[in-house]
């Protein structure tokens, strides 16, 4: 059963970033999406909508109120103080009222948001633990994190705005409009005559900011990526005395900065300059508007004149608001479909269920072939069989897919036809956890996570004792090192966490493996980094430790395997030759010639 | 702060300017509602219709006059801010690169960039708010408060107590809440890094089973930030209501006093819808002021940030008359190390990393120095470069104190492989041309010659012109390792070290190395610091470094007798005596 779905899984694995652009076809269906993961959140989304809608009629009341009021107070002795006190409480009842529906809203919008956001980011790290290793091998990192992180911020962002600017603005922009018109239609057509005004103003702007900014940015990225690299070879700068070409560089790049930096501020900072300017034309014009229709027709109070003064004045606001919102909730789209793309991705297949009853398993590739690319045939027809306890060397030259076996062997990538099993099960019929937990391995890619020492080592086994800590430092020749730490074992891995060497990371990774004492070891590379007498040092601990297990050792120093009971050569992908380093010699083929170029 | 303005100091015109011109049209705009009050009372209640007009037109010329004014003010803080933060910048990075080692690893490469870029931004846009809105927001706040006073002057405890409540509620409410912020960011760079962790991790994680407890942390990760966001949000929220909620309280206030002063004539209908006004643009104008007092203290942090790089002091300085050229001399030893002892940290809770060296390189010989990963081997390079100062002993450089030597002069001098072979973005010859940047093409291609590295760059499309791309990406490890080796041999120094650097060569190539910088270049002294023996069996003396202390010294024919540490290595890398 299993057989007949895994080859298929593996077809989808392939190219991740294939899929991807089939799914961000449309704004539309992320614009869905996005609203289906908002959707359980129903009722808050009702009542900030609710709320808003309340908020912007409590501030659009009390301009009216208060020049109904200014109404009532015309001169000397014609004060009407009983209508005016009424209007004075409900005035204050209403901003009271508003204020508590304002911040509801934004409360409830900032809980939905980053409520969404939160969701999104636990999925995105969730499928990140679940996809195949294909996946995580073939996008970049920087990519993968970025949307994790910045996109995941983007689409909150645009919620936040989405929900709360866009919506205020467009109820404030049309209740305004309506309120002008119904306290007197002519001054109203005159203040929504001068709209396209503000809209013209806003749009050229933009443009201008729009491509003074990217300019900025790139310069910005160019001046950036040259402090990046002098900065961090600083050392080299100054062991060769070009601390003053470095820096002649640098100021040549800042200049050209300078220029277009100036550019771009100055053109952002005329927003608000022209926004106060064309506000303050339509507070002119609704004045005027307003003082000629009392004179000539009367048909206008002064307590209006005052409610669209008022109005006036805050007219061009959400104007600016929405274009600001728009081109928020445009890039918030954008990074939502790119979040989607790898909440999309195939969850790696992980079904089995059986579990390896022999205490020493023997470990068997029947027939295997396996490509990473479809058309690019790499291993092909493998067949190895490899009782417990053997000690086996992958030898070849770069490139020769030493690595890729181990993949296999580890279920990172999934065997294309044939199989390979332990002790007679499939390893893809048993739960990868119980796989990977009779297997210990170091790469030679040093993997350390951010944290103490300690914390690094007991990955391995959470629960191991100080005895057993202390017995893993030692065989993995650590202790010295620690012991010359100023907090020892509990010393800070990474952020500036002292200056521990590629060597002794890669000492620190094989102490985590001593310590877990696996049924089998994969050594890749794992003493490429250590200098040779350490490494023979560590070899004598790893001998022990091997004693009755199963080894895979690939190493390309072939010195150090020449012991192994069984020897793989690898070269473009194959199998070419197998045996011990004796009969191998004997044999005078691909590993005797490598052996005496060595 | 007082330094800040000596990279202010070129822009005191537009430093001037721009408020000047800020503050004319803050005043225009201060006089908006007096010529609306005007025409209500006067053209209206007259009906007056010329006058209205010609008030009118009045209202569209200030609107104009007022945009040009703050154009003008806009763009001297443009000119001035970005003017400041190009000078800081150039200041800055002269500054890091006049810094020696111990402070470039105090601070870490990483964060010396965060400041060039992103503080320094910070810096940039407080000097542009200074010119903006520090003279005018304020400006306008008091001016509405005057103003209403002279219109009304029973309406000015009104607009004193609303000024001074929003400000409080304001500055609590940000107080409160900035601490949060940094601890968002705090978080989200958390969450990033983990991330990071999970994906470069994948097969260790995996391997480990370790999916569940990685998930977790993120997990923990993610509610903190969650949690964190959402109370920032909680409290941020509450600025724009509570503002708005007293400003509507006193506009109600303003209107109850008002009808009292127009009922006994002391107030015109006209007055109170101005003094209404004001109290808009006030709230305006402090919100303006809350939000300048957020970017005040954050740029104050970053310039802090940026002022401790600008105060960092380089350790390693030259002497006032330090010796600058007739240094090379023959009758002296090239380096001689005497009891030299030198420890990263100062504070005595670590072993020192060099322990009483004793050491010397006659002039001519090749050495090497050979020792386990972490042995101190690196260090002692260091040294003879003066990237840091010993912490007892002396080194001498053909008889001179390096301490004496000026570092410029000893660098010309003295040339490093160093162990990572790093190449900067460019062309090869621009890369080769560090040595010594009068070489000719004819130099670059010897220099190309002795490290083994003239086939492959003459098999590069550009050959010399070869773009070498940023981390040297295109090239492979070999091909990095060699052009660092020609890059110092251009500069035909008389000493050379060679720092672990032909580990990426095969040993064919190496051999080859050896052999033709000891025929080319027979008056350098070589140092070479290796953890092959191979690479350093035929130096005149070997120098086995153990654990930061000498271990022994000599031929490699005498050490394999004499040192028992040698002869291990020898034996873990299959050598012995007669190969």
């Amino acid at each position: 059963m299993n057989m007949s779905n895994i080859p298929g899984a593996n077809m989808n694995d392939k190219s991740p970033d294939m899929r991807e652009n089939k799914q961000t076809n449309s704004k539309k269906s992320t614009f869905f999406r996005l609203v289906k993961y908002i959707a359980p959140q129903k009722l808050t989304i009702t009542a900030a909508f609710v709320f808003a809608a309340l908020y912007v009629a409590a501030t659009l009341i009390l301009p009216v109120l208060i020049g109904k009021a200014i109404d009532l107070a015309v001169g000397v002795g014609n004060v009407d103080f009983k209508n005016i006190l009424t209007l004075v409480f409900i005035i204050i009842g209403i901003s009271l009222a508003g204020t508590l529906f304002q911040w509801l809203m934004t409360v409830l919008t900032g809980k939905i948001s980053y409520k969404t956001a939160h969701s999104l980011r636990r999925d995105c790290s969730d499928k990140l633990s679940k996809v195949p290793l294909s996946y995580i091998d073939t996008n970049a990192h920087g990519d993968l994190i970025s949307r994790v992180v910045s996109d995941v911020d983007a689409v909150c962002d645009g919620m936040l705005g989405g929900i709360s600017q866009l919506f205020t603005a467009v109820i404030t922009i049309v209740g305004t409009m309506v309120i002008m018109i119904r306290i007197n239609y002519i001054v109203g057509i005159v203040v929504i005559a001068l709209t396209p005004l503000s809209v013209v103003a806003a749009s050229v702007i933009a443009k201008l900011i729009h491509g003074s900014f990217a300019k900025q940015g790139r310069i910005r990225g160019k001046l950036g990526a040259y402090a990046e690299e002098h900065i961090t070879n600083q050392k080299l700068i100054t062991a060769f005395v070009r601390e003053s070409e470095a820096v002649n560089g640098f100021k040549k790049i800042d200049a050209e900065l300078y220029t277009v930096g100036e550019k771009a501020q100055f053109y952002s900072s005329l927003v608000n300059p022209v926004t106060r300017c064309i506000n303050a034309l339509v507070y002119a014009a609704a004045g005027i508007s307003g003082a000629l229709l009392f004179i000539y027709t009367g048909t206008v109070t002064v307590g209006q004149i005052s409610s669209f003064l008022s109005y006036a004045n805050q007219y061009t606001k959400p104007f600016n608001e929405i274009s600001g919102v728009i081109a928020q909730l445009q890039n918030a789209l954008a990074s939502a479909a790119r979040v989607f793309a790898v909440l999309d991705a195939n969850d790696e297949i992980d079904d089995g269920t059986e579990t390896v009853s022999e205490s020493k398993p023997e470990l068997i590739f029947d027939d295997v072939s396996f490509s990473y690319v479809k058309d690019k045939p790499l291993l092909t027809n493998i067949s190895l069989k490899i009782p417990y306890g053997s000690r086996v060397a992958i030898v070849g030259p770069t490139g020769c897919g030493k690595t890729t076996l181990i993949n296999l062997l580890m279920r990172f990538y999934d065997v294309n036809e044939g199989k390979i099993t332990l002790g007679g099960v499939d390893i893809r019929d048993m739960p990868r956890d119980t796989l990977h937990s009779k297997f210990g391995m170091v790469l030679q890619d040093t993997w350390l996570f951010s944290g103490t020492i300690r914390d690094n080592i007991t990955y391995s086994k959470p629960n191991a004792t100080d005895d057993e800590i202390r017995e893993a430092l030692k065989n993995s020749y650590l202790d010295g090192f620690i012991r010359r730490l100023p907090d020892g074992l509990d010393t800070q891995i990474g952020d500036g966490g002292g200056e521990i060497s590629h060597g002794q990371r890669q000492l620190i990774c094989i102490a985590r493996v001593m310590l877990a004492k696996p049924d089998m070891l994969i050594l890749d590379e794992a003493t490429s980094n250590i200098d040779t007498m350490t490494e023979a040092r560590i070899s004598a601990a790893f001998e022990k430790m091997m004693k009755g297990r199963t080894s895979f050792i690939v190493a390309h120093r072939l010195s150090t395997i020449k012991n192994c009971d069984m020897i793989l050569v690898m070269r473009d992908g194959n199998i070419i030759e197998t045996g011990t380093h004796e009969s191998l010699i004997e044999k005078q083929g691909f590993y005797y010639s490598m052996w005496n170029k060595k | 702060m007082q330094k800040l303005y000596t990279y202010m100091k070129p822009y005191k015109k537009q430093l001037i300017a721009g408020p000047i011109f800020k503050l004319a049209e803050a005043v225009l705009e201060l006089a908006v509602p007096l010529v609306m009050a005007e025409i209500i009372d006067t053209g209206l209640k007259n009906g007056d219709t010329g006058y209205v007009i010609k008030m009118g037109i009045l209202l569209g010329v200030l609107a104009a006059v007022g945009l040009a004014c703050s154009a003008i003010c806009q763009k001297s803080a443009s000119i001035a801010s970005q003017g400041t933060g190009t000078n800081l910048r150039d200041a800055v990075f002269e500054h890091i690169m006049k810094i020696s080692h111990k402070e470039i690893d105090k601070f870490g490469a990483p964060t010396l960039v965060t400041r060039i870029t992103n503080d320094i931004n910070q810096v940039q846009l407080l000097v542009a708010m200074i010119i903006r809105l520090a003279i005018r927001a304020p400006f306008i706040t008091l001016g509405s408060i005057v103003t209403a006073t002279i219109i009304s002057p029973s309406s000015a405890p009104i607009f004193v107590i609303t000024a001074l409540l929003i400000s409080i509620a304001v500055f609590l409410i940000m107080k409160t809440s900035l601490p949060y912020y940094s601890k968002t960011a705090k978080n989200l760079d958390f969450i990033s890094k983990l991330t990071r962790e999970n994906l470069t991790g994948a097969r260790v994680i995996r391997a480990f089973s370790g999916q569940k407890r990685q998930r977790e942390k993120f997990e923990q990760a993610n509610d903190e930030y969650n949690k964190t966001a959402l109370t920032v949000n909680r409290l941020s929220s509450l600025t724009s209501p509570i503002t708005s909620l007293v400003v509507n309280v006193a506009i109600a206030g303003v209107i109850l006093i008002g009808a009292d002063k127009i009922n006994t004539g002391s107030l015109s209908q006209g007055e109170l819808i101005a003094l209404v006004g004001y109290m808009q643009s006030m709230l305006t104008a402090l919100l303006v002021v809350a939000n300048l007092v957020i970017i005040f203290t954050k740029s104050i942090a970053s310039w802090k940030r940026v002022a401790e790089v600008l105060d960092a002091q380089p350790s390693i300085t030259n002497d006032a008359n330090a010796i600058i050229s007739n240094i090379y001399n023959l009758d002296n030893s090239a380096v001689e190390f005497e009891h030299v002892t030198f420890g990263y940290d100062e504070s005595d809770k670590t072993d020192n990393a060099l322990e009483d060296i004793n050491l010397m390189v006659k002039t001519g010989q090749t050495v090497g120095i050979i020792g386990a990963t972490g042995s101190g081997k690196s260090t002692l390079a260091s040294l003879i470069m003066r990237f840091y100062d010993v912490s007892r002993g002396s080194i001498k450089i053909f008889g001179n104190d390096i301490r004496k030597i000026d570092t410029g002069a000893l660098r010309k001098l003295v040339s490093i492989v160093p162990q990572s072979a790093m190449l900067l973005s460019g062309t090869v010859r621009d890369n080769l041309l560090w040595g010594n940047s009068s070489a000719t093409d004819e130099d670059l291609w010897k220099a190309l010659d002795i490290a083994q590295a003239t086939e492959f760059v003459s098999n590069k499309p550009d050959k010399l012109d070869y773009y070498i791309s940023e981390g040297a990406k295109n090239l492979s490890g070999g091909q990095k390792q060699r052009l660092t080796i020609a890059r110092a041999l251009v500069s035909k120094p008389k000493i050379l070290i060679l720092d672990d650097s032909s580990s990426a060569l095969d040993y064919a190539t190496d051999s080859a190395l050896r052999k033709s910088l000891a025929e080319f270049m027979p008056e350098s002294s070589k140092i070479i610091i290796s953890q092959r023996v191979v690479s350093v069996m035929n130096s005149d003396v070997i120098y086995v470094i153990d654990e930061g202390r000498i271990a022994g010294y000599g031929t490699h024919e005498n050490l394999l007798v004499s040192c028992d540490i040698y002869r291990e290595i020898c034996e873990s890398q299959r050598i012995s005596a007669n190969s």
